[in-house]
């Protein structure tokens, strides 16, 4: 891999010639690989790279039925933050965004990880309540943050609208300094180059019909482009992932949704930060393009055609509106949706299936962007070595059988 | 010409000459007619530089006439009126008014001298991706890159106050549903109107016309406007027709619904404003007619994008439709006919035309006799490789297409044209997959997936008659299949048509430079050839890949001009064709739409529906604090004058232990059921036992979700053999009515039970404490409130001070007490004649929090409170709820291995060691004061409260093991830990004496 620095680039620019290499090759499949990752997101992508760089596992594929980083890694409002409710949650969030903190350097592609604060709005007692319980465990989990109370809201953020007089009032906040947002192509992209960098091959407009099983084992998958033989296969689809893991004859505890989120037309700097409302299904930040990025809430029906309905995005402006009135006469300049993979207890599944050597990485619904390093390191752990990491053991498949769930709907509401 | 407007025309346009029009640019007074863009207004005014490029900050003019402008964007606002601003507006669409005040959105200090101009001398660094490769050294410095970064990014400025308009909505319906009024989709929309078909037309522009607005153009014999003009009268005469003006339609989504913004005052002069600014229109249409025309591209050369430099269509848009020149001395440059039409309309209105510069080596058609009648040079088979001038165009170097022949012409106006786009933006957003046709050298519509046909030029037909024909065509279809007579073949007027050639597919004109750096392709996001052979050079293939890499098409104009040929010379670095490569997705909106007319009415109060119970008056009388649970607004507690909150709570609290409290409790959810299988419903849904419930009594229910966690509570009474009224969370009515519809509707359709909410139809007076039932009884002597003949958990129909009644004895204070339900209009009345007994009785009102505190006392939960979606009954301590004799839903989770866990968190009562300190809630619970993170958390306290009545706080918990512990610590945020026994939950009265009582 050619390393960028500041010398390279000054020399590149200057030069007149073929310059920059290909950031990862485009090579034919081969009729083998020790390892398979189904899914060309930031997840799969990931779980290629970290299984090549710390488990020295090279000959893998990644492939990708459309263009890397084309499903929700490219659709995603980026939001990165640690402060999940539950032990296990935070746990390997935690872990994720500490990966982010280094993931520049450690892929010599700068992702703009942007630590600009998240703060997540409440609007009730009983919101204020639960906030202040998510909290506590977080401080105690050793995961930064704090309470913030509605007059520090209003010094911070002096465009909010904190008028008690609001329909949902802002009684308060909880803020995570160290969350925040992140480029999501270049997370795809460095995640590639780096990967590919290693051996792995990145092979895109290949899709995955089939799997096929030897003896209640993973032999291989079916593809666009023939038939490639591996003894270890990681679905990593998220919103598609129950109609791959149904090419083995694995139910998965999954809906897919819609999720619909829009940019405004780029402006000078307004908002330095990220706000979200679960109690009026809107979050906003602005990117360094300066467009305000908005997310809205799910649509509540099924389906897997990566539209929404307008409605959805009615209700998330109207809560932008709400929150931010100087934000009226902005314009929205475009709006879309990415299929999200959502399960019962708003938890992901990461682990190996019944089929030995089948392993999912999915579920991550509406909020999984953030996990993406974390995700990888996890899976590629459980991969290379067929036992969970600790962090990812809590999130056995299994778990929808005992009954131990690791329920984050009640406090994070929409989990970005 | 006027000297104040010395590029404007001295006749021609559709301006209104007699109504000047002053406004202000960069604080510079300018003056323009009605009927004017800003854009035209400038251009009059012989005004070219109007803004910066973002990355490179090079000077730019305006490139188009209408939506598709990349480069004229303004900071807008209204002198007097505050909040009007507008951060980001297309000069070319921006209508003027008197006191428009417009700001250049990127340039400064100014736009002649701009400071980061000298960026442009960087271009090689700053190539396509350049971010991706930098600012990572050191690690922590990102943030102040960063900051700088985002400072030199963005264009327009956000306003820096409320919004003081309002917005609107409107959803209508309609058989046809014709976008754009230009000739193909007025021929449609009376062809659909004569069959009798409802039609509405969405048309962007102030007036009907389209590209006829435009273009000097002949329908049967006649100026094309005069043809207009019938279609618009003929179309105010139908009936069934709606013509929407400057209304665009911007997003197509699934089952024929298209929306569609309407500006309603913006071209007014504020003191003339009144209504919505804008308005959404939610059309609901049986067919569509897609007739949204076309828009121009340019050609990618070397130095393409100096002030000066525009689209023919543009440039012809200026002088017929604004008497405007764009420049005095013209240059065009194109690979296809239609420019030549600009041409000779410029040499019409007296412009020169030095040259036209065609690509192919026998251009021109038939009109090539016309221009060489007009004198017009031709330079054919020749392209234009490199132009100058710093801040304008002076001059521009044109050679044969191998390079030889080169030659200066000067000039101040290069029109181009590389051929139209059809505006496939809906029909894509619609399902529909464009096609490339190598042809016609543009992209086509795809077959339909909705009931949508295109018409014209946004079909890839470009013959002005053959558009008007293709039109009536769709009409006639479309009101056909929407069930309309037909009305047969409508004869379309002939044109003046000459010269329909394909232009001949040339993208890029290469430079003899060898590695041309400033041959722009998107304008707006300085995305230049070179770009796109980078991207392809470092890997991208995928055309998504491609956009995202140079941000082609990612600006405000959202790639219109830029977009196709950025694909085509994609695909040629690629060595595909650009059907191989394909477009990238057409993602609503067309043209951006303002937050505030997505939000419309919904805003402030409106927001959500605020719910207020019959009561609500009263309680703001007596100056009640209010708390919003879910959509209600419920007294939180009743301060005496100068009382604070605790102080009013514990009054209250005593209150209603010792004499009556009384309380409105109307916001519970109530839920009528009715049907023969009500019974057997109620134990599927409940984890209790329904059927054995007698008529007029009443039983507490848990329902579970399917993982077997507490979802909702409430008691619920049987009215008669086949009638219960169930209550609900206050919060959860909404849900919980959704979940017993849910599970009736698609897994046990077979059972003959119906629901209907009647939270509304009964207003709820709950009167609690020792002396409520002798209260009940001085306004209700038809029933016998006897402590034997109406025992607790009964119901009882009858009449309350004269109004039908039914009177539950239920508690959630744990005290004596009955809920008295009549019908909400006399709500208030019964209310009214309670507090009147105040005295005799010693009535004290009561609001949540004391609410709250009573029943904690007790140890009763609050779903949602005690309950997180975690928790089952039996962490509880219920597990007397569950039914071992029947099924209910979450009943199989329950014996999962996790929910008979021994170390689970369950319900436990707190007492602090010192009584004196109410605990937060929320507050995480600890085994010791660890100093170590992180530390292993046990539990956490749901709900804590002072108690009066036991003269101490008082708390609940979750804790693992519940009472196997017996003391923990809580973990404050201030860092103490604050030592608590873990007790009972039961506070008071442990058997529940008072109640029955
Ligand atoms: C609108 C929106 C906003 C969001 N906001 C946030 C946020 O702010 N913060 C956050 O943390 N998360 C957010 N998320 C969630 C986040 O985007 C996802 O959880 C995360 O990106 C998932 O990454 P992935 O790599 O697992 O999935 P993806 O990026 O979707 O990758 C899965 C890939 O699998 C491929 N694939 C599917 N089927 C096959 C097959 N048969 N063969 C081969 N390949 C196949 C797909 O083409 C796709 O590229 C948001 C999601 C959406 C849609």
């Amino acid at each position: 891999m050619k390393r960028y620095s500041v010398f390279a680039l000054a020399r590149n620019a200057l030069r007149f010639g073929p310059g920059w290499p290909a950031l990862w090759r485009s090579p034919d499949p081969k009729a083998s690989y020790d390892a398979v990752i189904v899914g060309g997101g930031g997840h799969g992508l990931a779980t290629a790279c970290y299984l090549a760089s710390e488990h020295g596992i090279t000959n893998v594929a990644v492939l990708e039925k459309g263009w890397i980083g084309g499903g929700n890694t490219g659709r995603n409002t980026t939001i990165v933050r640690s402060n999940y409710l539950w032990d296990d949650a935070a746990a390997l969030y935690e872990k994720s965004l500490q990966l982010f903190e280094g993931l520049s350097q450690a892929l010599n592609f700068n992702v703009m990880f942007s630590q600009r604060g998240v703060f997540n709005l409440g609007h009730s007692v009983h919101e204020m309540r639960d906030i202040a319980r998510r909290v506590n465990a977080n401080r105690l989990n050793g995961i930064d943050g704090r309470l913030v109370g509605a007059d520090e809201l209003a010094r911070l953020l002096p465009i909010l609208n904190v008028s008690a007089r609001g329909r949902y009032p802002v009684l308060g906040a909880s803020f995570q300094p160290r969350g925040g947002v992140a480029r999501h192509d270049a997370v795809a992209w460095g995640l590639a180059r780096a990967a590919d960098a290693r051996g792995v091959d990145i092979i895109q407009n290949c899709e995955v019909t089939g799997i096929r099983r030897e003896r209640g084992r993973v032999a291989g998958v079916e593809t666009t482009r023939g038939y490639i033989r591996a003894r270890k296969v990681g679905l990593v689809a998220a919103g598609h992932s129950s109609v791959l893991a149904s090419m083995a004859d694995v139910r998965l505890p999954i809906e897919s949704h819609p999720l619909q989120a829009l940019v405004s037309e780029p402006m000078k700097p307004v908002l330095d930060t990220v706000v979200m409302s679960n109690a009026v299904h809107a979050y906003i930040s602005q990117s360094d393009k300066g467009e305000l990025v908005v997310g809205a809430g799910i649509d509540s029906w099924n389906g897997y055609g990566q539209r929404g309905s307008f409605g959805t995005v009615e209700g998330a402006l109207a809560a932008i509106v709400e929150m931010f009135p100087i934000f009226s006469r902005v314009r929205m300049l475009r709006h879309w949706a990415g299929i999200v993979d959502t399960t019962p207890d708003a938890c992901p599944i990461i682990g190996e299936t019944p089929v030995r050597g089948l392993f999912v990485n999915c579920g991550w619904g509406t909020g999984g962007f953030k996990a993406t390093p974390g995700s990888g390191w996890v899976l590629a752990h459980t991969m290379a070595t067929g036992e969970p990491h600790p962090l990812n053991a809590p999130f056995a498949l299994n778990r929808f059988v005992t009954g131990r769930l690791v329920d984050e709907h009640g406090a994070a509401g929409v989990a970005h | 010409m006027s000297i104040s407007q010395p590029f404007r025309l001295v006749g021609g346009g559709r301006i209104d000459r007699r109504r000047r029009v002053d406004f202000r640019f960069n604080g510079l007074r300018f003056e323009g007619y009605r009927g004017d863009t800003l854009a035209s207004a400038l251009l009059a005014n012989g005004v070219r530089t109007v803004g910066r490029s973002i990355k490179y900050h090079r000077p730019r003019g305006f490139v188009g006439s209408g939506a598709e402008e990349p480069n004229g964007i303004f900071t807008v606002r209204h002198t007097g009126v505050e909040g009007s601003t507008i951060p980001h507006a297309p000069g070319t669409v921006v209508e003027l008014v008197e006191g428009l005040e417009a700001h250049a959105v990127n340039g400064w200090p100014s736009l002649r001298f701009d400071f980061a101009g000298g960026l442009q001398w960087l271009g090689g660094m700053l190539s396509a991706g350049f971010y991706y490769k930098t600012f990572m050294w050191p690690r922590a410095a990102w943030h102040w890159y960063e900051w700088a970064i985002r400072r030199m990014a963005g264009n327009g400025r956000a306003p820096d106050g409320p919004d003081p308009d309002r917005y609107d909505k409107r959803n209508a319906f309609c058989d046809v549903l014709v976008v754009g009024g230009g000739p193909a989709g007025l021929a449609a929309s009376l062809a659909a109107a004569r069959a009798g078909a409802r039609v509405i037309l969405a048309d962007d522009q102030p007036e009907l016309g389209g590209s006829l607005l435009g273009a000097r153009r002949q329908l049967g014999g006649k100026p094309a406007f005069a043809w207009v003009a019938n279609c618009a009268a003929a179309l105010a005469d139908e009936p069934e027709v709606t013509v929407l003006s400057r209304t665009t339609a911007f997003g197509f989504y699934d089952h024929g619904f298209v929306a569609a913004l309407e500006r309603c005052t913006d071209h007014l002069p504020p003191p003339r404003r009144r209504g919505p600014r804008e308005r959404v229109w939610r059309i609901r249409a049986r067919r569509v007619v897609l007739a949204a025309g076309a828009t121009e591209r340019p050609l990618v050369f070397e130095n393409n994008d100096r002030p000066g430099i525009m689209l023919a269509g543009a440039a012809a848009a200026y002088v017929n439709r604004y008497g405007v020149a764009p420049g005095r001395r013209a240059v065009v440059f194109t690979n296809n006919d239609s420019a030549w039409r600009a041409a000779l309309d410029l040499v019409e209105a007296k412009i020169e035309v030095a040259a036209i510069v065609d690509v192919r080596p026998e251009p021109g058609g038939a009109l090539a006799a016309r221009a060489e009648a007009a004198g017009i040079p031709v330079l054919a088979g020749h392209a234009v490789v490199d132009t100058q001038g710093r801040n304008a165009l002076r001059r521009v170097r044109a050679a044969r297409l191998d390079g030889s022949g080169a030659r200066n012409l000067d000039c101040d106006l290069l029109a181009v044209s590389g051929g139209w786009n059809p505006n496939l933006h809906l029909h894509a957003q619609s399902g529909g997959r464009p096609r490339f046709d190598e042809t016609r050298g543009c992209f086509l519509p795809g077959p339909p997936v909705q009931a949508e046909t295109g018409a014209g030029a946004c079909r890839g037909t470009f013959r002005l008659d053959a558009c008007v024909r293709e039109g009536a065509q769709a009409g006639r279809e479309a009101a056909l299949a929407a069930g309309f007579r037909d009305v047969g073949v409508i004869s379309a007027p002939s044109t003046d048509e000459e010269g329909t050639t394909d232009p001949d597919p040339a993208w890029a004109v290469h430079s003899r430079r060898p590695r041309p750096r400033r041959a722009f392709v998107d304008f707006q996001n300085d995305a230049t050839a070179a770009d796109l052979a980078l991207a392809v050079r470092e890997g991208f293939e995928s055309i998504e890949h491609i956009k995202r890499y140079t941000l082609l098409g990612f600006g405000t104009d959202q790639g219109k001009t830029g977009n196709v040929n950025g694909m085509a010379l994609a695909a040629g670095a690629l060595g595909r064709s650009p059907a191989q490569v394909g477009t990238t997705t057409f993602r609503p909106p067309y043209t951006p739409v303002t937050f505030g007319a997505a939000a419309g009415l919904a805003t402030g109060e409106l927001h959500d529906p605020l719910r207020v119970t019959p009561m609500h008056e009263w309680h703001e009388a007596q100056g009640a604090v209010f708390e919003p649970v879910g959509q209600w607004l419920r007294p939180w507690y009743f301060p005496k004058p100068g009382e604070e909150m605790r102080a009013a709570v514990a009054r209250e609290c005593l209150a209603a232990r010792e004499g009556v409290g009384l309380f409105d409790a109307s916001t519970l959810g109530k839920i009528d059921l009715q049907g023969p299988d009500a019974a057997v419903f109620l134990d599927r849904i409940y984890t209790n036992d329904w059927s054995s419930l007698a008529i007029g009594r009443c039983r507490y229910g848990l329902m579970l979700g399917e993982d077997g966690m507490v979802m909702d509570d409430g008691v619920t009474a049987r009215l008669g053999e086949h009638h219960y009224l169930m209550t609900t969370t206050t919060g959860g009515a909404a849900h919980v009515l959704g979940w017993l519809e849910r599970w009736r509707q698609t897994e046990w359709p077979e059972l003959r039970v119906r629901f209907t909410s009647v939270t509304d139809q009964w207003a709820t007076i709950g009167v609690a404490g020792p002396r409520s039932r002798d209260l009940v009884a001085s306004l209700c002597e038809e029933i016998d409130l006897g402590p034997e003949s109406f025992r607790f958990m009964e119901f009882r129909e009858g009449v309350f001070a004269g109004v039908p009644c039914r009177i539950f004895r239920i508690s959630f204070t744990g005290e004596l007490s009955f809920e008295i339900n009549v019908p909400a209009d006399y709500g208030r009345y019964a209310w009214d004649r309670i507090v009147e007994r105040t005295e005799e009785f010693s009535i004290t009102p009561y609001g949540t929090e004391t609410m709250h505190v009573l029943r904690a006392e007790k140890g009763f939960i609050v779903v949602g409170q005690e309950t997180d979606g975690s928790v089952t009954p039996v962490d509880l301590g219920m597990e007397w709820i569950l039914s071992k004799k029947k099924d209910f839903i979450g009943r199989r989770s329950l014996a999962r291995s996790d929910c008979r866990r021994p170390d689970r968190r369950r319900l436990v009562g707190l007492a602090a060691a010192d009584p004196n300190e109410v605990l937060p809630e929320g507050a995480q619970l600890v085994d010791e004061p660890f100093t170590f993170l992180p530390v292993p958390m046990v539990g956490y306290v749901t709900s804590s409260y002072w108690s009066p009545n036991l003269g101490r706080s008082i708390a609940l918990a979750l804790v693992a093991g519940g009472r196997d512990r017996s003391r923990v610590f809580a973990a404050l945020e201030d860092g103490r830990f604050v030592p608590v026994d873990v007790v009972s939950p039961v506070f008071l009265d442990p058997r529940g004496e008072r109640q029955r009582g």
